[in-house]
């Protein structure tokens, strides 16, 4: 089928042949499954069917597939020379020629985000507030939030995905034991959410070295099912020991962060100073929104800089070294058992600081938030944006929650597809189609990239062979 | 006594499930020594198949019920065998020579996608099929507790063994078993010899997803009542299963269902909080014997080779 030089003709009745048996698998996946839905009803369930949708479905298969065979697999084309040869031309001449060359544009790219990212909330709230343009602040503000804490989980399942290799998919434990953490000592003993926050990442840190522990003998498959598993046996246990936990119906009233020591809201609970008191300020909500995203910017650059720095030392190469081979690894003798430990100590670490922080933000949490679930999507921002690429992670955080949080509220959308529709329903479903694009195009993520952080001499990417057969 | 040979009999029909299931995980692991960690909603999407199929038939006019449910499962068979084809074709072929956890991430990301089409073709909702297969048997009572042997337990398991040996007899006896010998035991010289080793692991796919749907309409015969979920767990148990009984080893992924059955139901009936610690037994079984024991009980130790 794609072997070019066949005559014309051939090509296209094997092309429409092709094509054909495509279609029709794809009407068997889909008979059943998509053709016909199941609803409720009195006399139990019944059956309405969906032809329309069916034929339409198939059809796109049939389609599609005949002009990849068409179009792509077999073309002899190649774009003109007139297209390709100006921008070759342009392309070097891009402002600071010599940063990009270096990767340094990266940098100046990142550096530019996390300028934006830590302006973004005053200049629009300034901007609002002097102009009275009436956007919808809080709404932009929670979005932030919510992208930023998926930074920094993604950052922080990167330590242990994409610096060590090990990969994790009970991820979402630490997160957990972070948010019970603060939020037991929270409304147990008063506690403040400064004086918790790191007690809730030792605690996750030294969780996530205890089930380091067992699975150290364990290779590649064997212990992403065993962290598997551990996730779910602890959400299990947060939603079963409702003595501790008050089980399904979670903990509410949690307290809000404070600045220095002052609250939030429009009077503080012993008649103290409150923040828009003390500076003089008009009271106004929004200001507490604006302070979580400062926390959480905060944390997640934290995490950042910790990576950052800790892939320079002795233990951040290691866990580059433990990656690419681990038996070499060990026959360097670098001790594999410290080597681990530490990536899921570390990564733990950054868990539970943000659970911390998203058991302060919901005021409410319940083992509903910590399922597996949780912890495939923290793992997918990881996969897409490149295994071990702090600014893919980044990118991909903000592409994968944001974009689709956005989407929600676009109107043209509701007019093609109906006003029911929902596309955060849907998320998940291109979550995974991404996660197998990506894997089977460019495995190593969108921005993926595996320089090592400490090379002798020349800087290299490793050889994409040397991924291939690497026992990653 | 009664109580304990009731959960017994309970036990042996809820393993032959995991076994049916247990047994795709087991021969993908040993063909191509992957974990196919879809195949949990293979049996998922499979149980949706036999539902609607079922209900379709019904309002056909099938109503004798044997009939229907011999439709229903070749039905759910060849259908489930197209998504355990296209899973494989479209996500694991291209990423054979990759390395070693990008199957995985992809098999991660599959089993995303079949849970969250589901959802969004069919509903989040759970969905309950009455009784189809009813009455059954007295067999003792003691102190007034009478133990029961349903008729759907015993064609559960029923069923399961006579799959089982006609399935034994496809891997001992006929050209594709031998295949699938050879390419467990070295891909490369089985190419050279002859084998099309594409054909032989789609096929190996194919199998596993054909027993995985009758899993899964057993299973729905069983529990009456279905979700998009069930995957995740049932198929991390039935994984369990194959780990215990030697992954890679047919016998055992049976053993291993029917041992795993066999805790499930013992652990509810018998622990404080038993069944709400169900699924922690289970997944601390996984743990442990993955840490402990992970040649499992008729497994060959892997040696691994630099």
């Amino acid at each position: 089928m794609r072997e070019p030089g066949k005559a014309p003709t051939h090509r296209l009745r094997s092309a429409i042949a092709d094509a054909i048996i495509a279609a029709l698998i794809a009407f068997l996946l889909f008979c059943l499954t998509l053709g016909v839905r199941t609803v409720d009803s009195v006399q139990g369930l019944k059956l309405l069917p969906r032809p329309l949708l069916l034929a339409i479905v198939v059809g796109i298969v049939f389609v599609g597939r005949l002009a990849l065979s068409l179009f792509w697999w077999n073309r002899s084309w190649t774009l003109p020379k007139s297209v390709w040869w100006p921008l070759r031309w342009r392309l070097p001449k891009f402002p600071l020629p010599k940063l990009a060359r270096e990767g340094a544009a990266g940098h100046l790219g990142a550096l530019s985000l996390v300028i934006a990212a830590a302006l973004f909330p005053i200049v629009t709230y300034a901007l609002d507030r002097t102009f009275h343009l009436g956007l919808p602040l809080r709404y932009y503000f929670d979005l932030s939030i919510l992208v930023l804490t998926y930074v920094m989980l993604g950052w922080g399942l990167n330590i242990v995905v994409g610096l060590a290799g090990l990969l994790d998919l009970g991820y979402v434990a630490f997160y957990a034991v972070g948010a019970y953490t603060f939020a037991l000592l929270a409304t147990t003993f008063g506690w403040s959410f400064w004086m918790c926050l790191p007690f809730a990442g030792l605690l996750a840190a030294l969780w996530g070295i205890m089930l380091g522990f067992p699975v150290l003998r364990l290779r590649g498959d064997y212990l992403a099912i065993v962290t598997l598993a551990f996730g779910e046996i602890v959400r299990m246990v947060l939603l079963n020991w409702t003595n501790l936990t008050n089980g399904p119906n979670g903990i509410s009233n949690i307290p809000k962060p404070t600045f220095f020591g002052l609250p939030f809201g429009r009077t503080a609970a012993g008649g103290g100073e409150t923040f828009s008191s003390f500076f003089g300020l008009r009271y106004d909500p929004i200001h507490a929104v604006i302070f979580l995203y400062y926390v959480i910017f905060a944390l997640a650059l934290v995490t950042n800089l910790v990576t950052l720095r800790l892939r320079r030392l002795p233990i951040g190469r290691a866990w580059e070294a433990m990656r690419e081979d681990e038996i070499a690894c060990r026959s360097l003798g670098i001790n594999t058992t410290i080597t681990k430990l530490t990536a899921f100590g570390t990564g733990a670490l950054f868990g539970g600081f943000a659970g911390s922080f998203f058991a302060t933000r919901q005021g409410f949490i319940s083992p509903e938030s910590f399922t597996f679930m949780e912890s495939a999507t923290i793992l997918a921002i990881v996969v897409l944006g490149g295994m071990g690429s702090q600014l893919g992670v980044a990118l991909s955080a903000i592409v994968m929650v944001g974009g689709f949080e956005a989407l929600r509220h676009t109107s043209g959308l509701k007019v093609i597809f109906g006003s029911d529709f929902d596309p955060s329903l849907y998320r998940m479903l291109l979550f995974g189609l991404a996660m197998v694009a990506i894997m089977v195009w460019r495995p190593r993520g969108i921005i993926g990239s595996r320089a090592p952080s400490i090379t002798l001499g020349k800087r290299r990417a490793i050889k994409g062979d040397l991924v291939k057969e690497g026992r990653a | 006594m009664a109580y304990f040979l009731q959960q017994l009999i309970n036990g042996l029909a809820l393993g032959s499930i995991y076994g049916l299931i247990a047994i795709g995980y087991t021969m993908v692991y040993g063909i191509i020594g992957m974990i196919n960690f879809a195949h949990g909603d293979i049996f998922m999407v499979s149980s949706f198949i036999a539902l609607i199929a079922f209900l379709a038939l019904m309002s056909a006019g099938v109503t004798f019920i044997p009939l229907a449910l011999v439709l229903v499962l070749i039905i759910a068979m060849v259908l489930t065998a197209v998504w355990g084809w296209t899973v494989e074709r479209v996500a694991y072929r291209p990423l054979r020579e990759s390395f070693r956890l990008a199957p995985l991430i992809t098999a991660i990301g599959m089993s995303i996608v079949l849970q969250n089409f589901i959802q969004v073709a069919q509903g989040a909702r759970v969905k309950p099929l009455p009784p189809v297969v009813t009455g059954g048997y007295q067999i003792t009572e003691q102190n007034g507790f009478v133990v029961n042997l349903s008729n759907i337990q015993i064609l559960v398991v029923v069923t399961t063994f006579v799959l089982m040996g006609v399935f034994w007899l496809i891997i001992t006896r006929t050209a594709l078993g031998r295949a699938q010998r050879a390419c467990e035991q070295d891909r490369l010289m089985a190419a050279l010899c002859g084998v099309n080793v594409d054909r032989t692991i789609s096929l190996t796919f194919v199998l596993g997803a054909a027993l995985a749907a009758v899993a899964g309409l057993l299973y729905l015969l069983y529990y009456g009542v279905i979700d998009f979920f069930i995957g995740f767990v049932a198929g991390i148990k039935a994984f369990t299963a194959a780990v215990l009984g030697g992954i890679g080893s047919l016998p055992g992924a049976m053993l291993g269902g029917l041992v795993i059955g066999l805790i499930e139901t013992f652990w509810s009936a018998y622990a404080p909080h038993g069944p709400e610690y169900k699924d922690v037994a289970a997944f601390s079984m996984l743990a442990l014997v993955l840490i402990f024991f992970p040649t499992g009980l008729l497994g060959r130790p892997e040696v691994e080779k630099v």
